[in-house]
């Protein structure tokens, strides 16, 4: 019986011939990332070895990751002392996969292990944060986990007691309308499949439309996959995969694919056509509240957010400057820019956009991930409303439990800038 | 018998659980006071330790969906409460298996604020109104992990057989 991705890519992390959907495997370990909760992993670590007689060491230090990107810089002494406790252990291991607080090799930990080539085809890559599907953008099984598993693979270097997910398969064809993209298509999606639809099981994506999606939009689509439950979203690795690990982030490597059979077996299949799709709107509270623009247009909103690992790569940040260029950002709107890593930065700089965002009067902040999760800069006020690029939009989500969050691409968010209102695109104002 | 202390929607999200604002705070003696902050009058009552150890939370589908912190778990084990809810989501289940909280999947669960609940091993009884509602087994692979105690003893006598 043939395999889909992950089922071959556990085979292989396990030394089988093969697995099927239920087995129980305990793949290796090829990527291991966390961020500051990194201080509650080495907690959990140093406890598993407490009363062994072994002194505490991790199994790979080459194949952990560390990103300091949810609260940077500190927001607390709290945080600052979590980093500074995180460094020692970083230094303490010689972990070398470190990006600290630093604005020419610091971001956000989504965009960072793509950038520097840290995940591969094929890789299993577990992260202590539930947007590490976003990973599977490079057709690696890579799924979020709590910290204290995490504490175990540091320890063991095997994931303990997987249970092969089952798979649905997602095709995607058709055309992108213009204003229309990868973003729209994973909240379309989410609102199809719900919240937990895909609970315990993997998205695979295929179609003429993800064969010739940027891999900057394929890791939005793989990154938003856990909205609708998934424990990975993937897009087999293929020339595009290829490319961007060779031009973008340098590697020079083999890079060998991993790709379904033929005869592989999917629980569901979900058929998507977008080149009838509008710009698609996540409204309060919950990701899976999806509605098409027309329905919510002229909603008024006091803070616009582009950004996030979701949507704050340079395509973002260029289509959205493209729309801001020349224009104010209305008057009773506040707009933040967060571009996902400190390259991405330094390239929107290079080309621009940090000039058009700053002229329209946007505040363009480090990159990090900011105000998406509400601990660090741009909380809302009492009963604010936010039109934001980011991933969650659950109640309290940016720091305000009266606050409202709607979630869109990043030109229907520079749009709507413009007029304070949410703002379809496609009609020119 | 143990009593439901709260009743909750559908989707009730890790940042509900535990605000993404006190994720700095990371060590399982601190994150209870923290639990569910934003009902303040359900948090107050946790603070006060007002419900006996083993009382109930009755979430709907989806309960723990969202973000992987582990502080969701941790903040409702250190009040030594108990989740029944109709599906839990991916990594909130994993976590609870790995910390040790009581975690029970019950599709059809019907229960009210108040209610006496009493969890069999594969059924959950509501003592109030009789009825009698099945479980959803745990994956059976997690159970070795349940019963060493949670992972961290579990990962520990891995480790140990390894060294032997």
């Amino acid at each position: 019986m043939g395999m889909t991705v992950v089922e071959k890519i556990l085979a292989r992390a396990s030394g089988l011939a093969s697995v099927k959907v239920g087995d129980v495997v305990e793949p290796k370990v090829d990527l291991a990332m966390s961020h500051e909760n990194a201080a509650l992993v080495i907690n959990q670590f140093q406890e598993v070895f407490q009363g062994t007689g072994i002194t505490p060491k991790v199994w790979d230090p080459s194949r952990i990751a560390i990103i300091f990107d949810h609260r940077v810089p500190a927001e607390s002494p709290k945080t600052a002392t979590n980093h500074k406790k995180i460094r020692g252990f970083v230094a303490a291991n010689g972990i070398t996969k470190f990006h600290d607080v630093r604005g020419d090799v610091g971001g956000i930990c989504h965009q960072i292990l793509p950038e520097y080539g840290y995940v591969r085809p094929g890789f299993v890559v577990l992260g202590t944060d539930s947007h590490t599907t976003s990973h599977g953008a490079l057709g690696a099984f890579s799924f979020g986990v709590g910290a204290t598993e995490m504490a175990s693979a540091w320890s063991l270097g095997i994931a303990v007691n997987i249970e092969v997910p089952a798979t649905i398969k997602v095709v995607v064809n058709g055309e992108f309308p213009p204003y229309v993209g990868p973003k729209d298509l994973i909240l379309h999606l989410i609102g199809k499949l719900t919240a937990q639809g895909a609970n315990f099981k993997v998205l695979e994506f295929h179609g003429e439309t993800i064969r010739k999606m940027s891999t900057s939009g394929r890791i939005a689509i793989c990154n938003m996959s856990v909205e609708a439950g998934a424990t990975s979203g993937i897009v087999p690795g293929d020339e595009e995969t290829v490319r961007y690990l060779r031009e973008e982030a340098g590697v020079l490597d083999a890079i060998p694919c991993v790709v379904p059979d033929a005869d592989a077996q999917y629980v569901q299949t979900v058929e998507i056509d977008v080149s009838a799709l509008a710009p698609q709107i996540a409204c309060p509270h919950m990701v899976d509240n999806v509605k098409p623009i027309d329905q919510v247009i002229g909603t008024k909103v006091q803070q616009i957010v582009i950004g996030s690992c979701t949507n704050g790569r340079l395509d973002d940040l260029a289509d959205a400057a493209a729309i801001l260029r020349g224009r104010k950002v209305a008057e009773g709107t506040r707009m933040l820019v967060f571009p996902a890593s400190s390259k991405i930065f330094a390239k929107a700089l290079d080309m621009g956009y940090i000039h058009d965002f700053m002229r329209a009067g946007a505040v363009v902040m480090n990159s990090g991930c900011g105000p998406c999760l509400g601990v660090h800069e741009g909380a809302l006020g009492d009963n604010e409303v936010a039109l934001s690029t980011t991933n969650r939009n659950f109640k309290g989500r940016m720091g305000n439990p009266t606050g409202e969050v709607y979630l869109c691409s990043p030109v229907v968010a520079a749009a709507s800038a413009i007029t304070g209102v949410i703002t379809d695109p496609r009609r020119k104002n | 018998m143990p009593k439901v202390i709260i009743k909750l929607e559908n989707d009730i999200s890790t940042d509900d659980i535990y605000p993404g604002r006190f994720m700095a705070t990371v060590l399982p003696t601190e994150t209870p006071q923290f639990a569910f902050f934003d009902r303040t009058e359900f948090n107050a009552q946790l603070k006060a330790k007002a419900f006996p150890a083993g009382s109930i939370i009755v979430g709907g589908e989806n309960f723990g969906c969202g973000s992987s912190r582990e502080q969701a778990c941790s903040t409702l084990k250190g009040h030594e409460v108990a989740v029944v809810a109709r599906s839990i989501s991916r990594i909130f289940l994993q976590n609870s298996i790995n910390l040790g909280l009581q975690v029970v999947i019950c599709p059809s669960i019907e229960a009210s604020e108040g209610d006496e609940l009493e969890i069999t091993a594969d059924q959950v009884i509501n003592r109030t109104t009789g009825r009698t509602f099945d479980q959803v087994k745990l994956p059976a692979a997690r159970k070795g992990i349940m019963d060493a105690g949670g992972l961290i003893p579990y990962t520990r006598a891995r480790l140990m057989a390894k060294k032997a």
